[in-house]
């Protein structure tokens, strides 16, 4: 009698979100359209950097040192004279490219790993011991670790966030993987002679996108922090690219008398993570509603 | 109970062992020559055959890792590269400040998530739940040392209640001691925090649902009764877990949270070491830290025993 009833409401929602479209959506999927708007007008920002009032972001102007937020310098200007609004803006870029390559190579990655461990008893036993003592090694210093080896470059940035992130993505598609294995219709296609590659495209594979896509733009979010976190402690993106993080460690040392270096990068990037958790958070409410009630 | 408190502590070997692995690894996986990358650009060719003999690299793959493990294994670090010192001996100079940033911090934290959670809980779907869930949000979404920077900015700038930077250590006094690490706490407490806080949530929601509650309701015992001895103690377990999984929350924010606030501790240490690519130090703390990290997770494990006593082994 409960399933009946459960399901009237269902209906009658689906067919007035047909009816008003776009509204309907926004109200049912608040978080996800704010976020989502929030982010695209980051990606504008980000592509169309140099029409938006933007100067050179590496052009110095020694007498210009340290001005204070004003017409012609919105965010002011740092010890070098540089104009901070533009390297802000122009930071976005470094910011959204590392959270979006991170976050497709590591779910990509993941997604591989955690079918072969989850569908190989071996690969189990040995993949998952070595993904356990990678997540016992906290993210942001096997990033350190790595950077500090390698010459600081946007691409080995990307490369040692990923890195850190692939073994949670590993095991959480193992996990789907395990579940999913045991369930009958996997069962049925073993017994009537499907071969694993099309047990693994058809019947797993669909079923891990909902919750990798989650993860992903969990991912991206905590790449956006490492990598600004990164570039702070100075083994990040090379200084001559302004990144979030650069202006903000440049900043760091004249905070007590020109606070609004390290202000507007460290608000943009509280802003761009926020956008992404808010749409994280509603994905993962839309695509799993059992959580969504208790998270 | 023993056997498999014996069994849980062999299993945190072949976890060390792949850490360890990783940290040997780390410097042959990096692309060109490791000494010549740790010498830096302005190298002789002098300096990069010293640093390869000092760090062994001349060896076999097999003897250099062998090497290694076995100084490992009787708490030899290696020598840091810039200083000359041994690794171990850098480490404990640096572990008191460090030490008493995340004992604050997890106390301060965990003090201030369980209520929330638990309030929020109790009453989901009102405004103070709200609330909670919206500062779990932006805990999540506000990077450390932007918080960081905000704080020092409210509290050490504009008012002059508490210090800007620097550590005080307890020898010197409580009070300046504690004044130095307040903003510290809070800074790197916040993820942490609205972590906890959130599971808690989560986790005292399931509870309150169950029959159980209810009856403890209808015999008429008051809400903190039903909700601190019926609720909370059956939440626990999930709380006990993420308390021990964040702690690598903790650890990454370590980092940051002393190069903004310029605490001489561990993380400071890692800084330095980054900057003067002393691959040695870096190499001792990723052990260290992972090891503290593995073994706070298996006390959390043996734990569970006591949170809940339906759990035997």
């Amino acid at each position: 009698m409960a399933v009946v009833q459960a399901e009237l409401p269902v209906k009658t929602a689906v067919a007035s979100e047909r009816r008003s479209g776009a509204w309907a959506y926004v109200r049912r999927h608040p978080t996800i359209v704010l976020g989502g708007a929030l982010l695209l007008a980051m990606a504008a920002l980000a592509i169309f950097a140099p029409y938006l009032g933007t100067v050179d972001p590496q052009a110095l102007s020694p007498i210009h040192r340290l001005k204070w937020p004003s017409a012609t310098h919105w965010f002011g200007t740092d010890m070098l004279g540089r104009d901070v609004y533009s390297r802000t803006i122009y930071g976005t870029r470094v910011s959204l490219t590392v959270g979006l390559s991170v976050a497709v190579l590591a779910t990509a990655l993941g997604l591989l790993f955690g079918l072969i461990t989850g569908f190989n008893r071996w690969a189990d036993a040995i993949g998952m011991r070595i993904m356990d003592g990678l997540m016992s090694i906290p993210s942001v210093l096997i990033a350190i670790a790595l950077m500090a080896l390698t010459r600081a470059s946007l691409r080995n940035v990307v490369f040692a966030i990923t890195v850190a992130e692939v073994p949670r993505v590993s095991r959480l598609v193992r996990g789907v993987v395990l579940t999913l294995r045991e369930q009958p219709f996997v069962e049925a296609a073993l017994a009537s002679g499907t071969s694993y590659f099309r047990i693994l495209s058809r019947h797993i594979l669909p079923n891990t996108l909902a919750p990798l896509l989650v993860q992903g733009t969990f991912i991206a979010a905590s790449a956006m922090i490492t990598e600004a976190i990164l570039s702070f402690l100075g083994a990040g993106t090379p200084p001559n690219i302004p990144s979030w993080g650069n202006i903000m460690a440049e900043g760091r040392s004249l905070f007590q008398v020109s606070y609004y270096i390290v202000l507007f990068p460290g608000l943009m990037l509280s802003l761009a993570v926020l956008a992404i958790n808010l749409v994280g958070d509603g994905l993962r409410d839309a695509l799993d509603p059992r959580l969504a009630r208790r998270m | 109970m023993f056997a498999y408190v014996v069994r849980r502590v062999l299993a945190t070997i072949p976890v060390m062992a792949v850490v360890a692995i990783f940290v040997f690894a780390l410097l042959h996986l990096s692309p060109g020559d490791p000494a010549a990358i740790i010498a830096g650009d302005t190298a002789t060719a002098q300096d990069i055959a010293r640093i390869r003999t000092a760090l062994g690299l001349d060896q076999p793959l097999y003897i250099q890792f062998g090497t290694w493990l076995w100084h490992l294994v009787r708490g030899d670090l290696g020598i840091s590269i810039f200083t000359n010192l041994p690794v171990s001996h850098l480490i404990a100079q640096r572990v008191e400040p460090t030490v008493a940033l995340t004992v604050s911090t997890l106390v301060v934290s965990i003090a201030a998530a369980i209520p929330l959670g638990v309030v929020a809980a109790w009453k989901a779907g009102s405004w103070v739940d709200r609330l909670v869930m919206i500062f779990a949000v932006l805990g999540f979404s506000v990077p450390i040392f932007v918080l960081a920077y905000v704080l020092i900015y409210l509290f050490a700038i504009k008012t002059d209640l508490l210090p800007v930077q620097g550590y005080v250590s307890f020898r010197d006094g409580i009070r300046p001691f504690l004044s130095h690490l307040v903003l510290p706490s809070l800074a790197l407490g916040m993820v942490y925090t609205a972590l906890v806080a959130r599971i808690t949530r989560a986790s005292m929601l399931d509870v309150l649902a169950q029959d159980y509650i209810r009856t403890a309701q209808a015999k008429g015992l008051s809400h903190d009764k039903v909700l601190i001895g019926h609720a909370l103690k059956n939440a626990a377990v999930p709380i006990a877990t993420i308390i021990g999984i964040g702690v690598a929350l903790l650890i990454s924010g370590v980092v940051v949270t002393e190069t903004v606030f310029a605490i001489p501790g561990l993380g400071r240490l890692t800084v330095d070491a980054i900057l003067r690519r002393d691959y040695p130090i870096i190499q001792g703390i990723i052990l260290i830290f992972s090891a503290v990290y593995v073994v706070i997770n298996l006390l959390v494990d043996l734990s569970y025993t006591l949170l809940d006593p339906r759990i035997r082994y």
